[in-house]
């Protein structure tokens, strides 16, 4: 894996060029949610007509295949490449997916990590983990975390950090010679933990890092100090990761402080809810004053397609949307099938709001090469709310 | 839809019967509970016509009277003359008959005389292409082909012959060999979502234990993306957890049929037919016990396949003059 930071735009905001398997990924970036390392709805043979190579990074938790898959056997096909049947795509294992695999801080103890799963409550140690990532062979992964939401005492908030880094050294002392290792941060809603947590982490020879333990529980107020915490203990060349930013403001805000890569479940959430984005990717539309908010029921953002007001609507999501569901069908053919229940719907909505989503962030990495981050944050902060 | 090949639609008689349990049957149309808001509602002859031409597939449906062929009685006779009746009736209504082809469907239970005055009536009618309705609804076996077998022989030669709700693999290779062209089932994409894949040999239950550990595609001689990309184990761990799972099924198990329909189509065309059903056959059955009903309907459609049979008859017989156990019989 090789990074390099390539432009900075007022505050921490910055762009740069992420190396990593076969491909390069301009940063800032999104790592695509998956369920046992497919995309929920998209099939694998769709998968190219998203935009590369944006698309190309998969958050995968190894969890999930410990419902029905054993690490033997995904050692003996070959890792994930082979499993997936997806040779163009990187990998970054994460344990946890803030969709099904999340973490049960009450469970957690010296042993291992708790997960709350669909195949129920599970311990995982640091040496399990190892052997999930050794079997599966993503191209990049984080330690193994005991992340705790907002509210714990100080005292679990401090063991958390403790044994985050006990189980980051031995999860590195294992660590197989393929992949790059991102340490694990984390400090609950504690400024001086936090600081403490990154600073250890930092001398570690790690990758980069994962900062972890957010998106549990604080709020989007409380978020700027803590990940400022953080990063300044870390080295600037080293790219960040983290998870459970999931709305575009949240990952505004992540960026103004100075992370990478976003794990986010933005995408999932609206597709089973049957909306679609539809806030404009074209800088001129969003300053254009005469632009008014879309349906009744809908926010200016995105439309719930299961609305009646669109039975006869015969226009693509967004027109002029370069996505295989523009392209093809209309909000008219969507609602229909979001109606009989066709699992269609869900496909053509996590495709558009896929394609749509991965534009958010390239109007975000413009407007950090042009050096107008804060400025375009604002704007749409303000604009599309 | 944005679907530039073929479509068919059907009537929506066969839909309210099954899916309905207060469907009515009247002169008038079918009356049946509505499934949006449980509003009585009326479908005539005429207006499914009408709503068919709306959609504008190429082939449509006539409005049949369909009853299961488990009924017995006087109803299968009543049901074969309305469906005669209603098919005037739809062919009044059908206002596109220059871009849509109006197919009727022969009705009239197991009962080959009913069956033979309804082929007579549609036929009079001249139409594009005739269905043969009515089957593959839990009847024998031995009665299904036999029916299939009166229609196709009856039927004229140069027009379609589209067996309804069929079906199972051994079902379509059966009735192609007996003259017909056309199928639909909800067979391979319902057996997908169960996490059933269909293979040669028969079917394949991903769901079984013993497939979290096999590495093996679901079909080593099938070309279709998923049998290309991924192992049993891996579909295993999807099946009847994640929708990813019957989206693979699915299309693996569609991949099938079409593969099954083009080989049928040119070992037809290259004059090999009856090699092609006894390799699928012998795939099938590897020990011979090919089904009594398969043979016997084979030997109307004149297919030879006593190559991959285990001399049924025969064994049948020397079981009952002597010890002989299987084994010893196999090896005579």
């Amino acid at each position: 894996m090789k990074f390099v930071v390539k432009a900075w735009s007022n505050g921490g905001a910055r762009a740069g060029i992420l190396h990593l398997g076969t491909s390069t990924i301009d940063t800032p970036s999104l790592l695509l949610s998956t369920r046992k390392g497919l995309p929920h709805f998209i099939s694998p043979d769709l998968l190219s007509c998203l935009p590369a190579p944006e698309s190309r990074l998969l958050h995968v938790s190894p969890l999930h295949f410990l419902e029905g898959l054993s690490m033997k056997t995904i050692s003996k096909i070959g890792g994930l490449h082979q499993l997936l049947g997806l040779h163009d795509h990187c990998f970054v294992a994460v344990p946890r997916d803030s969709i099904q695999c999340l973490p049960e801080a009450n469970s957690t103890n010296k042993i291992g990590a708790s997960f709350e799963t669909p195949c129920g409550r599970l311990l995982i140690k640091a040496v399990e983990y190892m052997e999930m990532i050794s079997s599966t062979r993503p191209e990049l992964w984080a330690t193994l975390a005991d992340e705790v939401p907002a509210w714990v005492s100080d005292k679990r908030n401090k063991t958390s950090v403790d044994r985050t880094i006990k189980w980051l050294d031995e999860c590195i002392s294992i660590s197989p010679a393929s992949g790059a290792v991102f340490g694990a941060i984390v400090g609950g809603s504690s400024l001086e933990e936090r600081r403490r947590c990154a600073q250890e982490v930092a001398t570690r020879n790690v990758s980069g890092y994962w900062v972890g333990g957010l998106g549990l529980g604080e709020s989007m107020d409380e978020r700027p100090a803590l990940l400022n915490a953080v990063i300044e203990a870390l080295p600037e060349e080293k790219p960040r990761l983290i998870c459970g930013l999931g709305l575009p403001e949240e990952i505004l805000q992540g960026i103004a402080a100075g992370v990478d890569i976003f794990e986010s479940t933005y995408i999932y959430h609206l597709t089973l809810g049957g909306f679609a984005l539809t806030f404009p990717l074209d800088r001129t539309q969003i300053n254009a004053s005469n632009l008014v908010p879309s349906d009744v029921g809908s926010d200016p953002r995105k439309i719930n397609l299961r609305a009646s007001v669109f039975r006869k609507d015969t226009t693509p999501i967004v027109e002029g949307c370069t996505c295989y569901t523009c392209r093809n069908h209309t909000r008219a053919y969507i609602n229909h099938l979001l109606n009989v229940h066709e699992m269609l719907a869900q496909i053509l909505l996590e495709i558009h709001n896929t394609h749509h989503f991965l534009g958010f962030f390239r109007l975000i990495r413009d407007a950090i090469n042009a050096g107008r981050f804060e400025e375009f944050r604002r704007e749409f902060v303000q604009r599309w709310r | 839809m944005n679907w530039p090949r073929a479509l068919l639609t059907d009537s929506g008689g066969f839909q309210m019967v099954s899916l309905l349990h207060l469907a009515d049957i009247t002169e008038k149309g079918v009356t049946f509970q509505s499934p949006v808001d449980g509003k009585p509602m009326l479908l005539t002859p005429e207006e499914s016509i009408q709503i068919q031409n709306k959609i504008g597939a190429d082939i449509i449906m006539a409005l049949d009277d369909v009853v299961k062929t488990t009924i017995t009685g006087p109803r299968i006779e009543e049901a074969m003359h309305r469906t005669l009746r209603w098919i005037d009736r739809c062919i009044a209504a059908h206002k596109r008959p220059h871009d849509q082809n109006l197919f009727g469907i022969v009705q009239g239970g197991l009962d080959p005389v009913l069956r033979d005055i309804c082929v007579r009536g549609l036929v009079d009618r001249n139409l594009p292409g005739y269905a043969i309705g009515g089957l593959a609804g839990g009847e024998d076996k031995d009665s299904f082909w036999r029916v299939v077998a009166q229609c196709t022989a009856t039927l004229p030669e140069d027009k379609p012959r589209y067996v309804m709700g069929v079906g199972y693999p051994l079902d379509i290779v059966v009735c192609s060999a007996l003259g017909a062209d056309m199928y639909d089932c909800v067979y391979p994409t319902r057996t997908a979502r169960f996490g059933t894949a269909i293979v040669p040999e028969g079917v394949l239950k991903l769901k079984h234990k013993a497939m979290a550990e096999d590495t093996r595609p679901i079909d080593p001689t099938c070309a279709c993306m998923v049998c290309k990309n991924y192992t049993r184990a891996y579909i295993h761990s999807l099946v009847s957890k994640d929708a990813m799972g019957s989206q693979l099924l699915s299309f693996h198990n569609l991949y099938y049929m079409m593969q099954l329909s083009r080989n049928l189509h040119s070992s037809i065309v290259q004059g090999k037919f009856p090699e092609f059903v006894c390799n699928f056959l012998q795939k099938m059955f590897p020990k011979g016990d090919i089904p009594e009903w398969v043979c016997n309907a084979m030997e109307v459609a004149e297919i030879d396949i006593s190559s991959c049979c285990a001399p049924f008859r025969y064994i049948q017989a020397t079981k009952v003059q002597s010890n002989l156990n299987e084994d010893e019989i196999q090896a005579v």
